[in-house]
């Protein structure tokens, strides 16, 4: 199934689903509001999307968006649904009811970006110590300790 | 065998008192957890109840170094993050940035990336194999794994001059063009090794030792691999059959013959036993490859020096020796990239352990660990 | 042949050994070092490949094994980061004195290609633990690093363990064959000049 097989599929199984999908650079994009990722994300893995193959997020100034891209082994294209959440109050559901594989996925989001998920059973800090202060991949972290390359390029 | 935590009756010791639970803190310096990790096990008298990984050793904060290199700059950065198979991120994260800049990748190249490739995918697997036959007591295996691994190392050290941490996939094709004699020393060595590969079949996986310790340890079902997100062997051991180089195929995969290895239990055995003999299929699929490759350039025509490409960003993944490796690159339009994540397949495999170790012994959580054939430098990046 | 060696011929006509007992100790030390391999990230591959057919580690003497406690040398192969150099301290205070650390790789020398940018990387791992001996490399070779254990021994065979006191170095005992480290392939290969570790011999020793 390709790209526009895939959006006609989308569109004709959740009308509503379908203005909010998008593609670019051959991957199938769709947009969700942060109250809709579950049910959206519920709806794909009826879908037959029934692998979670990463969740990423991206420090975008005001909002940090979000990005979950799901895999199928029937539906031979990836998919990536992504929503924003505000920087001042970054929360969303926990996708780990839906697929486990968001176990750890989640727990380094919230290591590295501070986004809260909320039902997820063990949101703890994964790849920092738990008394590390701040969260370093936003785009604002400070740390004395960095020794900034020299721009050569 | 697992055993079952739930239906055990508390032991009880002469006056009554029931053993209570240990806590044992395995690592994160320790000779058989490949790397720097540590698994805190709460274990009752022999049996695991509860392990609970803990990463993070050597998280060194490449995705935040990318953050300030230029697109080639990263290249480097990406060797080290898998050290056993340096090749695949180099592959992965060109293909991305490929897809992000439009660049077409001429196809000697991406013949070129298919042989070093599958040569490190038996490098890799090779590794694995003698690790997990050195946690069961088997050093002789790991012994003849290492010296396959080494004549691959040795073809890799002759192609780009580093034994380790090759940089050889760029962004636009590869760094330079095969040596003189280099298909040659390939094929001689890819020829020999199905024989050395089945005599390893029945020296170790044939071995009474080695079915006992890893037949029916940390039992992997299909649909728990699918939903943890296991990919590569791991999964494969469990009879998930999903493999990117078929299913969803990238550069010339779909020129080639090959099959895919499939367990049936999802055990330690057979995760180890896939692995082996998907080294073999890589040695099918190098064959092809050097048979079809025909002369040309090996990198895109008018590559500019500082690529910029335009805003949005790109996913791409191919089938590392782990499983999935994925990398999302995100570009704000300049010479460096916005945000770099890397899907690490071990990390995903990785937290598998807390599900599969309960019920075993803590040499079987070894075993288990082996099996899942962890590279710290990919799972805490 | 060492200076005492000489002295002894000298003084009976015939090859008689003297020395202080300090100076065969450290040489006997020096002849076998357990190494504990602290391997962390990539040069940890290297670092096993030396033990390996190709190149053999054992027949210098030096043999991996990993229990601080019944270890000399502590190589630390790859990236210390912050969260890691606890624990590596605690594995050096554990092992027995005399100790040496060997840093091999970068990233154990400085940092390496984690000197920038990055949060979490020990620049080196002088800044906790005492370096003896810097391999550099990313990662070393095989032979780097036995190369790395060779001139350990040296260091170890002239400076005494009595405090302030270092051997000269024509009180140090030979080695046996004095070998340089090489893989088994170096055979095939054409010959490079050998170059001795030590001065040799100025001459005037009965032979």
């Amino acid at each position: 199934m390709n790209i526009e097989e895939l959006r006609e599929h989308l569109c004709s199984r959740y009308p509503l689903l379908c203005p909010l999908f998008s593609s670019e650079f051959g991957d199938g994009t769709l947009t969700v509001e942060p109250d809709d990722l579950h049910r959206a994300a519920g709806d794909m893995k009826e879908l037959g999307f029934s692998r979670l193959d990463v969740v990423t997020a991206l420090d975008r100034g005001e909002t940090f968006e979000l990005v979950y891209r799901l895999e199928s082994a029937e539906i031979r294209t990836g998919l990536s649904l992504r929503c924003s959440v505000p920087r001042d109050q970054p929360r969303i559901s926990s996708l780990f009811d839906l697929w486990p594989a968001a176990d750890w996925q989640e727990r380094e989001v919230y290591d590295l970006f501070g986004i809260e998920f909320e039902g997820h059973p063990d949101l703890r800090r994964i790849l920092l110590p738990d008394d590390w202060v701040g969260h370093l991949l936003r785009k604002d972290y400070v740390d004395d300790r960095v020794v900034k390359r020299p721009d050569y390029i | 065998m697992a055993v079952d935590i739930e239906s055990r009756t508390p032991v009880e010791d002469a006056e009554g008192r029931t053993v209570e639970e240990l806590v044992v803190n395995i690592g994160p310096s320790h000779p058989s957890t490949h790397g720097v990790c540590r698994i805190i096990a709460h274990i009752d008298g022999e049996i695991v109840t509860r392990a609970e990984p803990v990463i993070g050793y050597l998280h060194r904060g490449i995705e935040k170094m990318c953050e300030n290199r230029t697109y080639l700059q990263i290249v480097p950065l990406t060797d080290r993050l898998d050290y056993v198979g340096s090749m695949y991120a180099n592959w992965a994260y060109c293909r991305a940035v490929e897809r992000l800049a439009s660049i077409r990748v001429p196809e000697r190249a991406e013949y070129i990336r298919v042989i070093t490739c599958e040569l490190q995918r038996i490098a890799s697997h090779m590794m694995a194999i003698g690790s997990s036959g050195a946690d069961t007591g088997a050093f002789t295996m790991f012994v003849w794994a290492f010296d396959v691994r080494e004549r691959v190392v040795e073809l890799f050290e002759e192609l780009c001059g580093a034994r380790l941490t090759y940089s050889y996939v760029r962004p636009g094709g590869v760094a330079r063009d095969l040596p003189d004699g280099w298909t040659d020393a390939c094929r001689a060595v890819v020829d020999r090794l199905p024989a050395k590969i089945e005599e390893m079949d029945r020296l170790f996986f044939g071995n009474t030792i080695a079915r006992g310790r890893l037949k029916g340890v940390g039992v992997l079902s299909a649909d728990d691999a699918v939903a943890w997100g296991a990919s590569g062997p791991t999964a494969r051991g469990s009879g998930v059959d999903w493999d990117l180089r078929r299913d969803d195929p990238y550069s010339v995969y779909p020129r080639f013959d090959f099959d895919i290895p499939l367990g049936d239990a999802g055990d330690a055995y057979d995760r180890g036993r896939c692995r082996l003999w998907e080294a073999v299929e890589s040695c099918r699929i190098i064959t092809q490859a050097l048979d079809q490759i025909e002369p040309g350039p090996v990198h895109a025509e008018g590559f500019p020096r500082l690529l910029a490409p335009r805003q949005g960003d790109a996913y791409d993944r191919i089938e590392s020796a782990r499983g999935t490796l994925g990398v999302f690159v995100a570009s704000d339009g300049s010479t460096r990239p916005y945000r770099v994540k890397f899907r690490s397949p071990a990390f995903c495999n990785l937290a598998l352990i807390g599900r599969l170790a309960p019920g075993h012994t803590i040499s079987d959580l070894v075993v288990i660990l082996g099996s899942l054939d962890p590279v710290f430098g990919e799972v805490d990046r | 042949m060492a200076l005492v060696d000489r002295i002894g011929r000298a003084l009976t006509g015939a090859p008689l050994l003297l020395t202080s007992v300090d100076a065969l100790v450290d040489w006997s030390r020096g002849q076998s070092l357990w190494a504990m391999p602290m391997g962390t990230a990539c040069c940890a591959m290297e670092l096993i490949a030396a033990s390996f057919s190709k190149f053999d580690f054992d027949r210098l003497g030096t043999f991996p094994r990993p229990d601080p406690r019944h270890t000399d040398v502590m190589v630390v192969a790859g990236t210390v980061t912050r969260r890691m150099a606890p624990a590596i301290a605690r594995l050096y205070e554990q092992m027995p004195d005399p100790k040496y650390v060997v840093a091999m790789g970068n990233c154990a020398v400085s940092g390496g290609i984690f000197f920038y940018d990055t949060y979490s990387v020990v620049r080196g791992i002088d800044e906790f633990l005492p370096v003896d001996v810097y391999i550099a490399g990313c990662p070393p070779r095989p032979e780097s690093l036995q190369d790395g254990i060779l001139q350990l021994r040296e260091l170890i065979q002239t400076r005494s363990i009595a405090a302030g006191h270092s051997h000269p170095r024509e009180m140090v005992l030979p080695s046996a064959g004095d070998e340089r480290a090489g893989s088994v392939d170096a055979r095939e290969r054409p010959s490079v000049p050998h170059v001795p570790v030590r001065p040799t011999d100025p001459g005037g020793g009965p032979e």
